[in-house]
């Protein structure tokens, strides 16, 4: 069976490939480039289409369900109107699927459970990764709080960090903020 | 009025034919109904069409094709909509490259303003191209179930031009269309506001025809919403239909400077307030040499009755699916169709609202071609000598 992902996010898409690689589908691959989209689809001509819900492109498969010329094959999009609850879960995630007409439900359903696990952990990694990067900067923005305090009043690193938290406790803030605050001042009087 | 606002999801395409939407919420019209109404924007029709299918939206700007071709199953899954509001009529353009102007002109016998004069040359030029063995030339359309597609294929049809034989049909994302025009990946386009504009400021392309100027009355953007919402929830319904309504009233009456500037801001239709006016007030700038045209009837929101939806322009919307072989033509799926346009949940709601203009002719109002007749649509079909046939 012949898979293609577009997706713009080359990221989610080897994520998603490489969970459909071990669950057994091999003949994976991928279009980033949205440009000429339906000829290098036709091109490969595949039986499973995956595509983002945030990718503007994807009226441009709509295409695909219209009787052409171009079509080689008929598509349609999996909507199992039994399964209200994958269709909703596909939709949450922010994957939808295509399937050329007469490929096996069940067999598609596997891919599309794989589609929405992968990129359900995708939304999950990228909160990760935001939350680190907020982590960092902080960090960051606390560390040149403690060396103003130190060069300005003279202190120990140790001192200026206990300065630093005991005045947050007492503002009731976040020692983040009161590092901002510092950064903010010493700006001001300079 | 104390009690709990009825929260409502209305999925929408940031487009100036949205305007009635977005005055409605940003006006407090929806308020003051006591709704509490939030908008979420969306990025292509598919996703506008299957969140409602779903309920992930309650209602929706929606094409108002694609509202009948959920209803009638056609081209995907068959999910009962219904359009009690027509936000708006009209409202798109024909923009080619100036090259293609060029080309069209050089063959052109008679006036440039005629589209039949215009699609005439087309097909000369298509002829041409044929004769020297040059690719066909590529017109991009935004949705296969759109009054775009429709429009660009009875003009081009209208000049002996079939649009699946002679030339490339494809669809493309609004946003997109102006690029792949000046990329040369498409020779034309139909769309709606702001891109044809945007196109002619750019210096890409030439307005060639506004949509009116080839159908008179053409439903474009419905409200649309799931059949069984509008029968469990009919006072919200007739809630939110009001608010739209007022809010189509406003846009009449207020300066249209400040209502571009409403539309102009990010979140809605997000671009500059001077190209949104343009539209609001059909005064179009047409070719990048700074020559404009003007018809006031370019963009109906709430003039003339458009609000109301009319089942006759329905079944004029399935029977463009029917000539195009994008449905069967049958007097069941006709009758399906009418019925998708709710009039009765409209006057309703709105009992002193302006009924439609009296009009001559067909209720539709084509450049050339046949009289529209919802009660012999065979007869009406085969009046077209450019059409699929099943």
């Amino acid at each position: 069976m012949k898979i293609v992902i577009v997706d713009e996010s080359p990221v989610r898409a080897a994520i998603l490939e490489d969970g459909l690689r071990e669950a057994g589908f091999t003949n994976v691959e991928r279009i980033g480039e949205m440009r000429s989209l339906l000829a290098r689809i036709y091109a490969i001509d595949p039986d499973v289409i995956l595509i983002d819900l945030a990718n503007p492109s994807r009226d441009i498969l709509e295409q695909m369900f219209q009787v052409s010329r171009a079509v080689r094959r008929p598509v349609a999009m999996f909507v199992d109107q039994s399964d209200t609850a994958s269709i909703q879960a596909s939709v949450d995630a922010g994957v939808s699927a295509y399937i050329v007409d007469g490929l096996k439900k069940e067999r598609i359903k596997s891919i599309l459970d794989l589609c929405i696990s992968r990129f359900n952990a995708f939304s999950h990694l990228q909160d990760e990764l935001a939350r680190a990067k907020s982590e960092i900067e902080e960090r960051k923005t606390i560390d040149r709080a403690k060396g103003l305090l130190m060069k300005a009043k003279n202190l120990g690193e140790e001192e200026a960090y206990r300065l630093m938290r005991s005045t947050a406790m007492r503002e009731k803030k976040k020692i983040f903020e009161i590092a901002q605050a510092i950064i903010t001042a010493s700006e001001l009087f300079k | 009025m104390t009690a709990k606002r009825e929260h409502l999801r209305i999925g929408f395409i940031p487009l100036a034919d949205a305007a009635s939407l977005f005055v409605a919420v940003d006006k407090g019209f929806v308020a003051q109904e006591g709704l509490d109404v939030e908008l979420v924007q969306e990025v292509s029709w598919s996703n506008v069409r299957d969140k409602l299918n779903i309920g992930m939206f309650d209602a929706a700007h929606l094409l108002a094709p694609i509202a009948v071709a959920s209803s009638l199953g056609v081209g995907h899954v068959k999910t009962p909509i219904v359009a009690p509001y027509n936000l708006a009529m009209n409202g798109n353009a024909i923009t080619v490259s100036p090259s293609l102007r060029e080309a069209m002109m050089a063959r052109l016998d008679g006036d440039a303003l005629d589209p039949l004069a215009t699609a005439r040359a087309l097909a000369r030029v298509v002829a041409d191209r044929k004769a020297a063995h040059a690719e066909p030339l590529t017109f991009g359309m935004t949705f296969p179930f759109s009054g775009h597609n429709y429009q660009l294929r009875y003009w081009m049809a209208a000049g002996g031009v079939d649009p699946d034989e002679d030339v490339r049909l494809v669809v493309l994302p609004p946003p997109y269309m102006v690029g792949s025009l000046a990329q040369g990946h498409v020779d034309g386009f139909c769309v709606g506001a702001p891109w044809n504009s945007v196109a002619v400021d750019l210096g890409v392309g030439h307005i060639l025809h506004f949509s009116v100027e080839l159908i008179s009355r053409c439903a474009e953007k419905s409200l649309a919403m799931r059949e069984s919402f509008a029968q469990d929830r009919p006072d919200v319904v007739a809630a939110l239909l009001r608010a739209l309504h007022q809010a189509a009233r406003f846009i009449g009456e207020a300066e249209p400077a400040e209502i571009a500037a409403m539309l102009a801001r990010p979140g809605r239709v997000g671009v500059d307030a001077e190209v949104i006016l343009r539209t609001l007030q059909g005064r179009l700038k047409v070719s990048p040499d700074g020559a404009t045209r003007e018809n006031r009837r370019y963009l109906l929101l709430g003039e003339e009755g458009a609000e109301r939806p009319d089942p006759t322009q329905a079944a004029w919307l399935y029977a463009q699916m029917a000539r195009w072989g994008q449905a069967p033509a049958s007097p069941a799926l006709l009758d399906a169709a009418e019925r998708v346009f709710r009039a009765d949940i409209f006057d309703a709601a709105l009992p002193s609202a302006t009924a439609p203009a009296p009009r001559s002719g067909d209720a539709i109002g084509a450049f050339s071609g046949p009289c529209f007749d919802d009660r012999d649509l065979g007869a009406y079909l085969s009046g077209f000598p450019i059409r699929r046939t099943p």
